[in-house]
C-alpha cells in the first residue's frame, strides 16, 4: 500500500513574527496546506493522506481542510514528533496501527509548505519507490554552492553539473526506513536529519526524481510573494 | 488544488502557470494522458492567427484533443483510473434547434479557454465520456476529430437529397481520409471519389472507387454531392472546382478552416440550385456516436491508426517544443504526445 505523508510540522519561526506556522499562511486566499493536501487527496493511488502536525494544531489543520476538501475519508490529522524523522517514525506507527505496513508498504513524504508539486512527481515518486526502494525529488543546482569548513576561506567548490538540490517528496519504503533508523545511535539520529542521507550513508541505493524549479518550499515572507505570482493562471 | 497550466504565452514559447481548482462535485479531476495536436493549435503556436486574436488569447493552454484518467470524482460517477475522453465544446445552454457547437455562448477549450496541456484538468461532469475497455489511447487521443467528421456526415444524412451514387470529397489530408472513412462506413453504396494533390496521400484512400489529381478532373466527372476538406489557402480553388462538378441540387458540405474570405462562383450556385452548409466542431452526442463506432467497427480504428505520424514522450516543456516543431513539419498524420509532464 501507499501512503501521503504530509509533514507540517514546522513552527514557521523563519517567517519572522508569523503568529501561526508558515503552512496555514495563505496564497490565493487558502491556506498553504489546504493546497498542498489536495494535490495528495486527488491521487487515488494513495491508500490515505496522513497529515502530521503539532498536536495543538491538530484540531485547527482538521477544520481548514475539511473546509476544502469534499471527501476527507483519506484524510487523517495526527501528531507529528519532536523531530523530522520522528515525525516520520510516527505516520510509519499510524499505517502499522492499521494492519498495513508489510516490506511493500510505501511511503511518499513531503513538505506541507511545497504545495506545487505535481502529479508528475508523485507519480514518479511512487514508481521510484517501488522499483529502488527509496527515492529523492531533486532539481539541478542552479548557482555554484561553495563548501567552506571554517566559514572564513572556501575549502572546495564542487562540479555544479552533479550537484542538484533537493526538494520534496522523498518516498521510502517504510519498514525498510524504521528498521534503518531505529538501529541509530542517539548521536546519529540527532546529526541525520534527513532520511535520504541515513538510507545513503548505510549504503542503500536513492533514486533521483526530477523535481520541478516551481517546486518551492515557502519559508520566507519572500516566498509568500514569489508563490502568489506563480499562482496567476486562474482563467 | 493547484494545478499546472502550461500556457503558450506568445508563438513557439510556452510557460507554466497555476491555478486553483475546485474539489466539487460539479466536476471530475482528471489526468491527461494522449494528447493530438490539431491544424488550429499549429496556427496559434505557429503565430499565424490574426495578431489581435492572438493578443486576445494568449496566454492560453492550448490541445483540445485528448484522453486521460479519471483522479478524482467526489461523486464517485467515475472510478479513479477509469479512461476518459474529454470533449472540448462547453455549452452554457441549451437549445431546442441550435447543436451546442454553434451556440455562440458555448467556450471551446484552446480557442475561448484553456486546453488540455495542464497536469491535471477539471471537466465539467458532462464532458467527459467513459472510454470502452481495451481502446487503443493512440486512437481515441483524436476522437474529437473523428467526431468533427461524424458530425459532419451525420449533417450531410439530414440535408442532402437521397440520391448519393457519388460522393467527392475534396483534400487528401487526415480530415479528408476521416470524413471518406465515415461515409464509407455510413452510406456503403455511395461512390466516393477523392479530389487531391498529392499522389502518395491520394493512394492512401484504398477504400475509395476513385482518387484524382485537381489538375487532371475530366471535365465531364460528376458527383451528387461533395465534402470540402481542404482549407487555408487552397480552399476558394477546391469549392470552386466543386461547384463546375456537381449535379444540380447537390450540397457542399466546407469544413476546412480559412482565414481569408473565399471568392465563390455564386452564380453558378444559384444556376445549380445548391445547397452549401457548413460544420464545425462537435457536441457530447457526436463523441458517443464516434466512441461506439469505435466500439463497433474495428476496422474504422485500424484505418485511423494509420493516420498516426509520431508519438513523442512529453516529460519537459522543451518537449513541447518538439512536439509541435516535429508535428509543423511532418508530411500528414497526427501527432500524439505522450503527456507525462
Amino acid at each position: 500500500m501507499i501512503y501521503g505523508v504530509v509533514l507540517a510540522g514546522g513552527v514557521g519561526r523563519r517567517m519572522g513574527n508569523a503568529e501561526k506556522p508558515k503552512q496555514f499562511m495563505t496564497i490565493g486566499g487558502k491556506p498553504i496546506i489546504v493546497h498542498t493536501v489536495e494535490r495528495f487527496a486527488v491521487c487515488s493511488e494513495l491508500e490515505k493522506v496522513i497529515v502530521l502536525t503539532p498536536e495543538k494544531w491538530i484540531d485547527h489543520t482538521r477544520n481548514i481542510l475539511a473546509k476544502h476538501i469534499p471527501d476527507m475519508s483519506r484524510v487523517v490529522v495526527i501528531e507529528g514528533g519532536d523531530t523530522r524523522n520522528e515525525t516520520l517514525m510516527n505516520s510509519i506507527r499510524y499505517i502499522e496501527s492499521e494492519g498495513n505496513l508489510d516490506d511493500d508498504t510505501i511511503i511518499i513524504t513531503h513538505d506541507a509548505v511545497r504545495p506545487f508539486v505535481t502529479y508528475r512527481i508523485i507519480s514518479e515518486n511512487i514508481k521510484g519507490a517501488q522499483e529502488y526502494g527509496a527515492c529523492d525529488t531533486v532539481f539541478p543546482a542552479t548557482d555554484t554552492i561553495v563548501r567552506s569548513d571554517d566559514g572564513v576561506v572556501v575549502s572546495e567548490i564542487p562540479d555544479r553539473s552533479k550537484l542538484y538540490q533537493g526538494q520534496t517528496p522523498q518516498s521510502f519504503k517504510a519498514k525498510k526506513l524504521r528498521e534503518i533508523y531505529e538501529g541509530l545511535s542517539e548521536d546519529e539520529k540527532a546529526i541525520l536529519t534527513d532520511a535520504a542521507k541515513i538510507l545513503v550513508l548505510k549504503g542503500e541505493k536513492v533514486h533521483l526524481v526530477m523535481g520541478e524549479s516551481f517546486n518551492i518550499k515557502i519559508t520566507y515572507p519572500y516566498d509568500i510573494k514569489v508563490a502568489e505570482t506563480i499562482l496567476k493562471g486562474d482563467e | 488544488m493547484l494545478n499546472a497550466v502550461y500556457r503558450l504565452v506568445e508563438p513557439r514559447r510556452f510557460e507554466v502557470e497555476f491555478n486553483d481548482v475546485e474539489l466539487d462535485d460539479e466536476h471530475i479531476i482528471v489526468r491527461p494522458t494522449h494528447l493530438s495536436i490539431c491544424n488550429a493549435d499549429q496556427r496559434y503556436y505557429q503565430g499565424t492567427r490574426p495578431a489581435e486574436v492572438l493578443a486576445k488569447k494568449l496566454p492560453m493552454a492550448l490541445i483540445h484533443e485528448g484522453i486521460g484518467r479519471v483522479v478524482y470524482d467526489s461523486c464517485g460517477e467515475f472510478k479513479p483510473g477509469q479512461m476518459v475522453v474529454m470533449i472540448p465544446n462547453t455549452p452554457f445552454e441549451h437549445d431546442d434547434i441550435v447543436a451546442e457547437n454553434y451556440l455562440r455562448s458555448s467556450r471551446f477549450r484552446a480557442s475561448g479557454f484553456d486546453g488540455f496541456m495542464q497536469d491535471n484538468v477539471a471537466m465539467r461532469r458532462d464532458r467527459v465520456i467513459a472510454l470502452p475497455e481495451g481502446a487503443k489511447p493512440e486512437v481515441a487521443a483524436f476522437i474529437e476529430f473523428t467526431s468533427v467528421s461524424y458530425h459532419a456526415v451525420t449533417r450531410f444524412m439530414r440535408f442532402a437529397h437521397s440520391r448519393r451514387r457519388t460522393i467527392g470529397i475534396w483534400g487528401d489530408g487526415n480530415l479528408a481520409f476521416t470524413v471518406a472513412i465515415i461515409l464509407r462506413l455510413r452510406i456503403p453504396d455511395a461512390k466516393l471519389y477523392i479530389f487531391g494533390k498529392h499522389v502518395d496521400k491520394l493512394d492512401n484512400f484504398s477504400f475509395a472507387e476513385e482518387t484524382f489529381h485537381i489538375n487532371q478532373v475530366p471535365d465531364e466527372l460528376v458527383v451528387d454531392h461533395a465534402f470540402e476538406c481542404v482549407g487555408s489557402s487552397g480552399a476558394p480553388r477546391a469549392i470552386n472546382q466543386i461547384i463546375d462538378h456537381i449535379a444540380p441540387e447537390g450540397t457542399i458540405s466546407i469544413l476546412g478552416v480559412t482565414e481569408e474570405l473565399a471568392p465563390l462562383n455564386t452564380r453558378m450556385i444559384l444556376e445549380k440550385g445548391l445547397h452549401v452548409f457548413d460544420s464545425s466542431r462537435s457536441g457530447r452526442e457526436d463523441f458517443e456516436a464516434t466512441v461506439r463506432m469505435y466500439e463497433e467497427h474495428p476496422e474504422v480504428i485500424r484505418y485511423l491508426d494509420c493516420l498516426i505520424d509520431n508519438v513523442i514522450d512529453v516529460r519537459e516543456m522543451s518537449d513541447f517544443v518538439t512536439a509541435f516543431d516535429s508535428d509543423m513539419h511532418k508530411a500528414g498524420g497526427k501527432t500524439i504526445m505522450l503527456w507525462n509532464k
